[in-house]
């Protein structure tokens, strides 16, 4: 084996590949007490490489133009040998994406993994989510079915809110003066090229920040507090074996339901694959019931919930932004729900309530009952957040201990 | 050089940000031919061109659809029972008297919203965020409760409009229905995309 040895001192006098891995792997130190919920970063970046390499292999026989996209999607499902195979790989893999994404956000929000000093590597986080939201929704025109079309003309009617030059913003964006050839075109380039590269270079952004600040845990205990003398957090261990190891073991699990989805329920009822989208767009008869796909409902609900278009496009903004404002909501003394009185943890369960409550509202036809229910859960949703200077302040919090516990 | 004298930074810094606002200034200009590139083609103007439809078969009731521009435009025959239940609902409309100007031609500023009281013409996208609304001529259907005298209903959020296109208080659209610039060439043909030659 003396070969191995030599190779890896010729790249190493010329690259830092060890510098690299003890950096990254062997020599950074991670908390000991991770659990269940921190297997959901490299979970999403399991999904990336999966969507980016079956997106590839789509491009070779998708065409990106009104008279043939339907058509050409049709004869990757039907001709293109496993072509079904690589496309349901990747119409999965979406939803799949904002299943961990929206799981990954959540540990965050319940051990308080944006605090100080992690503020940055939030809103990296924030900008990854809008950017994987862009890409989601441009990837969704390209079957160019009902559903794709009508989705689109939707969202690109939102630009037209915009007060003097909402107008001339949305016809910029479509190229045309509706959802149109060129709009499918542009969407095409933005969706296989323009925003993967920017989304990479966010994932790089993330993990680097990371991996100066180190990782939060479910005590929000600080590790680098207490070091040993040689300056190794305490209760920390190396990433490399010990959490590269856990890591694998959590994807094999999640490979076992990803597969399980594309083979035997790839539509998810409808969830995953809309049914109107079956049919090829048709830019004369809307469907009956426009809804989005089930990862932009609880926003599309809330865009809904306003009675106003204006005022409705700018709360569906406000519920966003206020994400990156997390960091500087919460006034609490302590960083995880561990230690967090019961006020944070009735707020938190009214807000799961009025969140996934949304996201069904958003997938149902607007009833008057639905819009008073859409409105209801919206109040809360910004209340979580906008009443969170308060709450966090009064909250009798316990005192969390010195060191990491295991639990 | 040695590091014990006293450098004149000034200089150095007001060069440094002529340099920058002139590459700032070069990076606009080539910036440009980019973002435009990304409004209409010209070949998506030209599609722009007018339609001439023939209408003299329509019925009382009827709903036509022609495409102009790629857009649904609808051309709707109303009978005087229509053109009455229109003017009692008034109150219930946000701009029953079309005072919004950019949502039709100054020839379609009147209580019927067109030319011809009889024909009604408009483009099928709702002011909301752009989905086709449906024709629903009936009168007091159980989805749209007792006080529904004929209209336009938007299926994606709810928005309505009366048989002029003018739009309910109330419902998420802000707007009336647009009317596109359009004139009859003869009683029985219309022409839309191109305004009336007198006015």
């Amino acid at each position: 084996m003396e070969w191995l040895k030599t190779t890896r001192d010729w790249l190493d006098a010329r690259f830092p590949v060890m510098d690299f891995w003890r950096g990254h792997l062997s020599e950074y130190y991670a908390p000991k007490n991770f659990n269940f919920w921190y297997y959901f970063g490299s979970l999403a970046i399991l999904v990336l490489v999966i969507q980016i390499l079956t997106g590839i292999f789509l491009t070779m026989n998708y065409k990106p133009t009104a008279d043939t996209a339907f058509a050409s999607v049709e004869y990757i499902m039907r001709d293109v040998k496993w072509g079904w195979l690589i496309r349901y790989l990747h119409s999965t893999g979406a939803s799949f994406f904002f299943i961990v994404v929206y799981l990954h956000m959540f540990r965050a929000l319940i051990y308080g993994s944006y605090r100080k000093p992690r503020e940055l590597l939030w809103i990296f986080g924030v900008i990854i989510f809008l950017l994987l939201m862009a890409e989601a929704f441009m990837g969704y025109l390209l079957p160019w079915g009902q559903m794709s079309y009508w989705g689109a003309q939707v969202i690109i009617s939102l630009f037209g809110a915009i007060p003097y030059i909402g107008n001339d913003l949305a016809l910029w964006i479509r190229g045309d003066f509706v959802v149109a050839d060129a709009t499918l075109n542009r969407f095409f380039a933005f969706h296989v090229i323009a925003f993967p590269l920017v989304l990479l270079a966010l994932v790089v952004f993330h993990l680097v920040a990371l991996h100066s600040v180190g990782s939060n845990n479910p005590d929000g205990v600080e590790i680098k507090q207490k070091k040993n003398d040689k300056g190794i957090p305490l209760d920390g261990i190396p990433f490399h074996p010990y959490y590269t190891v856990k890591d694998m073991y959590g994807v094999v699990g999640f490979l076992i339901i990803f597969a399980a989805v594309v083979f035997y329920i790839p539509e998810m009822f409808g969830w995953f694959l809309e049914r109107d989208n079956f049919v090829p767009a048709n830019p004369l008869k809307t469907p009956e019931h426009i809804a989005p796909l089930w990862y932009f409902t609880p926003f599309y609900a809330i865009l809904r919930a306003v009675p106003d278009k204006f005022l409705g496009v700018m709360a569906m903004g406000a519920s966003i932004v206020l994400l990156f404002l997390l960091p500087w909501l919460d006034r609490s003394p302590v960083k995880s729900i561990r230690y967090k009185g019961w006020i944070f943890k009735a707020a938190l369960a009214i807000f799961i309530v009025s969140f996934v409550g949304l996201g069904y509202l958003g997938t149902v036809p607007a009833t008057p009952v639905a819009t008073w229910f859409s409105r209801l859960f919206s109040v809360l949703y910004f209340v979580f957040f906008l009443a969170m200077p308060f709450y966090s302040k009064w909250d009798k919090c316990k005192e969390p201990p010195e060191r990491v516990k295991y639990k | 050089m040695s590091g014990e004298e006293e450098v004149d930074k000034s200089k150095r810094r007001m060069l440094l940000a002529a340099a920058t606002a002139m590459g700032g200034v070069g990076v606009a200009y080539v910036a440009t031919p980019f973002v435009v590139s990304m409004d209409p083609s010209a070949r998506a103007e030209a599609a722009g061109a007018p339609v001439e439809v023939d209408i003299s078969k329509m019925q009382f009731g009827q709903l036509l659809t022609v495409e102009w521009r790629g857009k649904p435009v609808w051309i709707l025959r109303r009978n005087q029972e229509m053109l009455q239940n229109m003017q009692s609902l008034n109150e219930q409309l946000r701009d029953p008297h079309s005072d919004e100007l950019s949502q039709q031609p100054v020839y379609a500023k009147n209580d019927h919203r067109s030319l011809n009281e009889e024909y009604m013409v408009m483009i099928g996208i709702c002011t909301h965020l752009g989905c086709a609304p449906t024709f629903r001529p009936d009168l007091a259907p159980q989805d749209l409760g007792p006080e529904w005298k004929g209209g336009f209903f938007c299926p994606c959020h709810g928005s309505r409009y009366d048989l002029a296109g003018r739009v309910y208080a109330g419902v998420p659209a802000p707007s009336n229905l647009v009317v596109p610039p359009y004139r009859f060439v003869t009683s029985t043909r219309l022409l839309i995309g191109v305004d009336p030659e007198h006015g």
